[in-house]
């Protein structure tokens, strides 16, 4: 009797003539799917043999060994030690380092820029709003590559440095690149960038502090004026300890170009504000798009027991428009990453500029094609395996 | 203060008020007063403005003229006045509208922590005295989305009730639900009224009306067409307007 009911019958599904074995869904599916790994094997298979065959044929070595030889190519902008006499190993990490430079410093810019747009874009001020839409309308719908061009050829078109565009002596814009005035180096600016980082430190324990003392007597501290109070005094108070060194650096002119100050070359500048640009009109659609999934409902509640503006944004919106909001930034990022690839048609080494450089020298096409495919794939799944964790910081159980 | 009003003894009073969405006018010249205790339930068909004139009461919607003083404080454009107002009026909606985000205890105690400056530990216990008062202590740790529609609602009144506000206001707080779980929203409101709360409830519940009421209001097309108490309102309507709509929704 309980057999009856508890156990399935056996031998029912499996197919008892050749013809139930014809029509078998299982089966089916199960012979599809290795017809499939079949013929992408034999592709895969045919490639590589046709490589290796034409390779051989032309007497090109294949392997990585060439990554070892003399680059023997000037590199126009470096963050680490590089000449002509260096590898070509060498030369693709710089590179690397350009692109990582250029990225981050877009991710910063697109993600201040998008969200304070984005933002704008909701803000409930009619010029603003229209403003913020325009703005996101063109960057958004002109091609990133145009854009960098576009940058370019206007930076290009500043006057040559001995007429450059004089902003009093505090800058010099030009052709060659732009020259800004800075502090001259001393050793108290290591001091004061340490002192920076303490700051935010003390920033964070600061918040954690405020809340916990919320927690206990009541009463709101608003952190917002004493964090910027630690973060920007502390690094001031050391120049102050320091003597207050007031000495600056100008550009002045020398030869055909400035010495002194600080420079940032126009290849730099114009793929920097192309790719951010493009991605910040993105990332405010994003960010409107966000705040606007969060339920009228919530809002009305929340006035309802009479919270300020500021506190429904950040406790009742921001919350739950982050959730909405993480996981297509993560997208936007990886595309900037992989956007700055443009660098070539500005001019700006960066991985991809200095990698087809290379192919052309060594004629190693598919390792250097190879080479910079897997480092770009690390890159982009190192930002997002980043952003997942930040997303599941953010994401909010609900159930 | 300058803008008090004597509104006698009316907590809630509202004159000649008229409202328009854009072209369409939602609320015209609407009278009411509210005294303190006073339970009033405000009923009517669909689209006659019964939701806008409760919302206006605490400024979830503006109002083009006439006006509104709560304990004798006119609600304006001043931002002191609203807030101040919406200390003092608790709000409950159809659809909860509880933050998904925080736990009940903590949808509870965000009122109390940020407006009234309470200490978490007090908030904390204030809160679960209301969640025992709608009896679902058990949940606090629980996310809303985990609860039942009934159960929701009353986290929602309780949160409100966190406010210890003098006025609650009810947008057809069991509209949303399932049938079996009116009753145990209906058996805490009514609990509230028994507690003396002045109360202004929108609803299609006409038993609570009859049970709880002290005065039922007939809204129609943006008027007020007929004001009673139960008795009158449903034993001998004066209205014609009163009458259909009760013949509509009393006669299954």
């Amino acid at each position: 009797m309980q057999d009856h009911y508890h156990a399935a019958p056996t031998g029912r599904n499996k197919p008892r003539s050749l013809h139930d074995l014809l029509y078998s869904k299982a089966i089916r599916t199960t012979f599809y799917q290795v017809l499939m790994a079949v013929a992408i094997c034999a592709l895969g298979l045919f490639l590589y043999n046709n490589v290796v065959d034409n390779l051989t044929r032309q007497n090109i070595a294949t392997g990585f060994s060439f990554l070892g030889q003399v680059s023997n190519f000037e590199i126009g902008e470096k963050l680490i030690p590089y000449t002509p006499r260096s590898t070509y190993l060498n030369a693709l990490m710089v590179g690397l380092v350009n692109t990582l430079v250029v990225s981050a410093a877009g991710i910063i810019i697109a993600t201040v820029v998008g969200f304070m747009v984005g933002i704008a874009r909701v803000s409930g001020n009619w010029m603003l709003e229209r403003l913020a839409l325009t703005y996101v309308e063109i960057v958004r719908n002109v091609p990133v590559i145009l854009q960098a061009i576009f940058w370019i050829v206007v930076l290009r078109n500043l006057p040559p440095p001995k007429n450059a565009f004089v902003l009093g002596e505090f800058g010099f814009l030009t052709n060659r690149g732009l020259y800004f005035a800075a502090p001259a180096s001393t050793p108290v600016h290591f001091w004061m960038w340490l002192a920076l980082a303490f700051g935010i430190v003390a920033c964070i324990i600061g918040t954690v502090a405020a809340r916990r003392y919320r927690e206990v007597t009541g009463r709101y501290v608003d952190m917002l004026l004493p964090g910027l109070a630690l973060i920007l005094g502390l690094p001031f108070l050391v120049w102050l300890v320091a003597g207050a060194p007031t000495e600056i650096s100008y550009p002045v002119p020398k030869g055909f170009n400035y010495v002194g100050g600080v420079s940032i070359s126009p290849e730099f500048t114009a793929l920097l504000i192309g790719i951010s640009m493009y991605a910040s009109g993105f990332i405010a659609e994003i960010v409107r798009s966000g705040i606007q999934a969060t339920p009228k409902g919530q809002v009305e509640a929340a006035r309802a027991i009479a919270l300020k503006p500021r506190f429904i944004m950040r406790y009742v919106i921001l919350p739950q428009a982050m959730r909405v909001i993480v996981p297509p930034l993560t997208s936007q990022y990886v595309s900037l990453i992989k956007n700055s690839s443009i660098a070539v048609v500005v001019g700006y080494p960066d991985l991809v500029n200095i990698g087809n450089t290379m192919m052309n020298q060594t004629g190693q096409a598919v390792e250097a094609i190879a080479v910079m495919m897997i480092v770009y794939l690390g890159i982009s799944l190192t930002a997002s395996l980043v952003m997942n964790l930040f997303n599941r910081f953010v994401a909010i159980k609900e159930r | 203060m300058l803008d008090t009003h004597d509104t006698n003894d009316a907590v809630i009073k509202i004159s000649s008020l008229c409202k328009w969405f854009g072209q369409f006018k939602v609320l015209t010249d609407v009278d009411l007063e509210v005294r303190k205790g006073e339970r009033v339930v405000i009923c009517g068909p669909s689209g006659s403005g019964k939701s806008t004139l409760i919302r206006c009461i605490n400024r979830l919607e503006e109002h083009q003229s006439g006006h509104i003083w709560v304990n004798g404080l006119e609600m304006t454009d001043n931002i002191k006045n609203i807030e101040a107002i919406r200390r003092n009026i608790g709000m409950v909606f159809q659809s909860f509208n509880l933050f998904p985000h925080l736990t009940v205890l903590e949808n509870l105690t965000l009122g109390p922590t940020l407006v009234r400056q309470m200490k978490k530990k007090d908030a904390d216990a204030l809160a679960m005295q209301f969640l025992e008062k709608v009896c679902i202590p058990e949940q606090a740790h629980k996310y809303p989305l985990q609860l039942s529609g009934g159960q929701q609602q009353r986290v929602a009144i309780a949160r409100s009730l966190c406010m210890e506000p003098e006025i609650m206001l009810f947008d057809e707080p069991t509209s949303a639900l399932d049938p079996e779980m009116i009753k145990e929203v209906l058996d805490t409101m009514i609990e509230l009224a028994d507690s003396g709360m002045t109360m202004i409830v929108v609803t299609h519940e006409m038993g609570f009306a009859r049970t709880v009421a002290n005065n039922v209001v007939l809204m129609a097309d943006g008027q007020i067409v007929e004001t009673g108490p139960p008795e009158s309102f449903f034993g001998n309507p004066q209205h014609e307007r009163t009458r259909t709509f009760l013949d509509q929704i009393l006669k299954h």
